[in-house]
């Protein structure tokens, strides 16, 4: 494989990966869709879920929410609100904070409260969802 | 003529003030460095999410169901004013310098017959702007429980100005804050946020497609429409951590004045201190001298 693919992962407070790697799989609003090198311009809302980074055989998995895809000629570019790398996600905490997110939803007061809550579940719920996988 | 002992007071309380400035400076220093570095580290998503929200602008201003949060409401009758400043005081011009500016935007709008309303993020602000203005001020934000400024905080001041928007409280956004030209300057400035094609700077620079074109999932007003507020977000964003950078440069440069200013006057007092002792151990010696001759 000749060509590599540059692959950039921004957040809001910082640059969370650059470099050229083999392929990346990114889910997208539609589907999870690959990513390789020469791929045409292309751009794409993103769904909670993880984004698989393919290089020289290793698969590394980030967890990302709410984001933002675009692939140009230059590279694939992942304008991601939220990412943390799946390795570092810890399970007990995660089922707890979910617990805890169900909880408030039932127990919110007002509608404004209750939205945000269940943002949060569904936020929690896809992060279980890319563990167990 | 004060006494020996009022002098030495004074000069303690002096070198102690000077402690604490010179310590209050070393914390601006290190403060600064950080709020650099999260300036630095939020400015590549800030470029990337410019770059396509000019993309898909271009594509989609013409277009009749564009969202009013990019081409505007067609009108320019009422101004919000976000006025953005540090929660603290002790940075020498920082705060003033931005609610002048404020101050100036607001009589010139005035001037013009438009609807003025403002929204002040920082303690500083609200309490200087509420003199003159305090009928226009619709919400103040203190962010001095936050540790950090993170995307979140952003989050929280574009959610508020949206609803503003979406319930037709004002046509144009303004942020006012400052920019962070060096540590030793800071301009205030005035930018607009919304319509946010009046935002997208012409400067830009545009990915080079080779003239093919982009595909888009689901389609580009969806995308736009899930861009523009992130957007709103991110330059929102930008201004408060360039802010705090600011802030922290002026406090540095005024708390470096300061310490200076109290080294010069510990001199001075020392001056005087030893004059003094000189004086009375002078009257002293001539007593006892003119003591031991009368016998």
């Amino acid at each position: 494989m000749a060509d590599k693919l540059h692959f950039d992962l921004v957040s809001p407070e910082r640059r969370l990966f650059a470099g050229d790697v083999d392929q990346v799989v990114v889910p997208g609003e539609e589907g999870d869709f690959g990513v390789l090198p020469n791929h045409a311009p292309f751009m794409s809302v993103i769904r909670a879920g993880a984004i698989t980074v393919i290089d020289g055989g290793t698969e590394t998995r980030t967890f990302i929410h709410g984001g933002f895809a675009e692939v140009t000629p230059a590279g694939l570019t992942i304008l991601a609100e939220e990412a943390i790398a799946v390795a570092d996600i810890d399970a007990a905490k995660l089922s707890q904070d979910l617990a805890d997110a169900r909880e408030d939803v039932t127990a919110a007061k007002s509608d404004e409260e209750r939205e945000q809550a269940s943002v949060l579940v569904a936020k929690y719920e896809a992060m279980q969802a890319v563990v167990a996988h | 003529m004060a006494s020996l002992k009022d002098l030495k007071n004074r000069i303690d309380s002096v070198k102690s003030t000077q402690k604490i400035t010179k310590a209050m400076q070393m914390v601006a220093a290190a403060k600064l460095r950080r709020a650099q570095e999260a300036a630095e580290a939020a400015r590549p998503y800030a470029q990337r999410m410019a770059a396509v929200m000019a993309n898909l602008s271009t594509a989609m201003s013409g277009t009749p169901g564009a969202s009013p949060l990019l081409v505007g409401t067609g009108k320019s009758d009422a101004y919000l004013l976000v006025v953005m400043t540090a929660d603290r005081g002790l940075c020498g011009g920082f705060n003033t310098n931005i609610v002048k500016k404020a101050r100036e935007r607001v009589t010139a709008l005035k001037a013009e017959g438009k609807d003025v309303k403002i929204i002040c993020v920082g303690k500083k602000g609200a309490d200087q702007l509420k003199r003159n203005f305090a009928s226009l001020i619709v919400d103040k934000m203190d962010l001095s429980a936050e540790k950090t400024i993170s995307g979140a905080t952003a989050a929280r001041i574009g959610d508020k100005i949206r609803l503003m928007f979406e319930n037709g409280e004002f046509d144009v956004c303004e942020l006012v804050s400052a920019e962070f030209v060096s540590v030793i300057s800071q301009k205030p400035r005035a930018k607009v946020l919304i319509p946010a094609i009046d935002a997208i700077d012409e400067g830009v620079e545009r990915p080079d497609l080779g003239g093919a074109v982009y595909d888009a999932e689901p389609d580009e007003e969806t995308i736009l429409n899930v861009l523009l507020p992130r957007y709103a977000d991110t330059v929102i964003l930008s201004a408060l951590l360039e802010n705090v950078a600011g802030e922290m440069g002026a406090k540095m440069a005024a708390m470096d004045n300061a310490t200076r200013n109290a080294g010069e006057l510990i001199d001075k007092l020392n001056l005087v201190y030893n004059r003094t002792r000189q004086a009375q151990i002078t009257t002293e010696l001539t007593e006892i001298i003119s003591g031991a001759e009368a016998l």
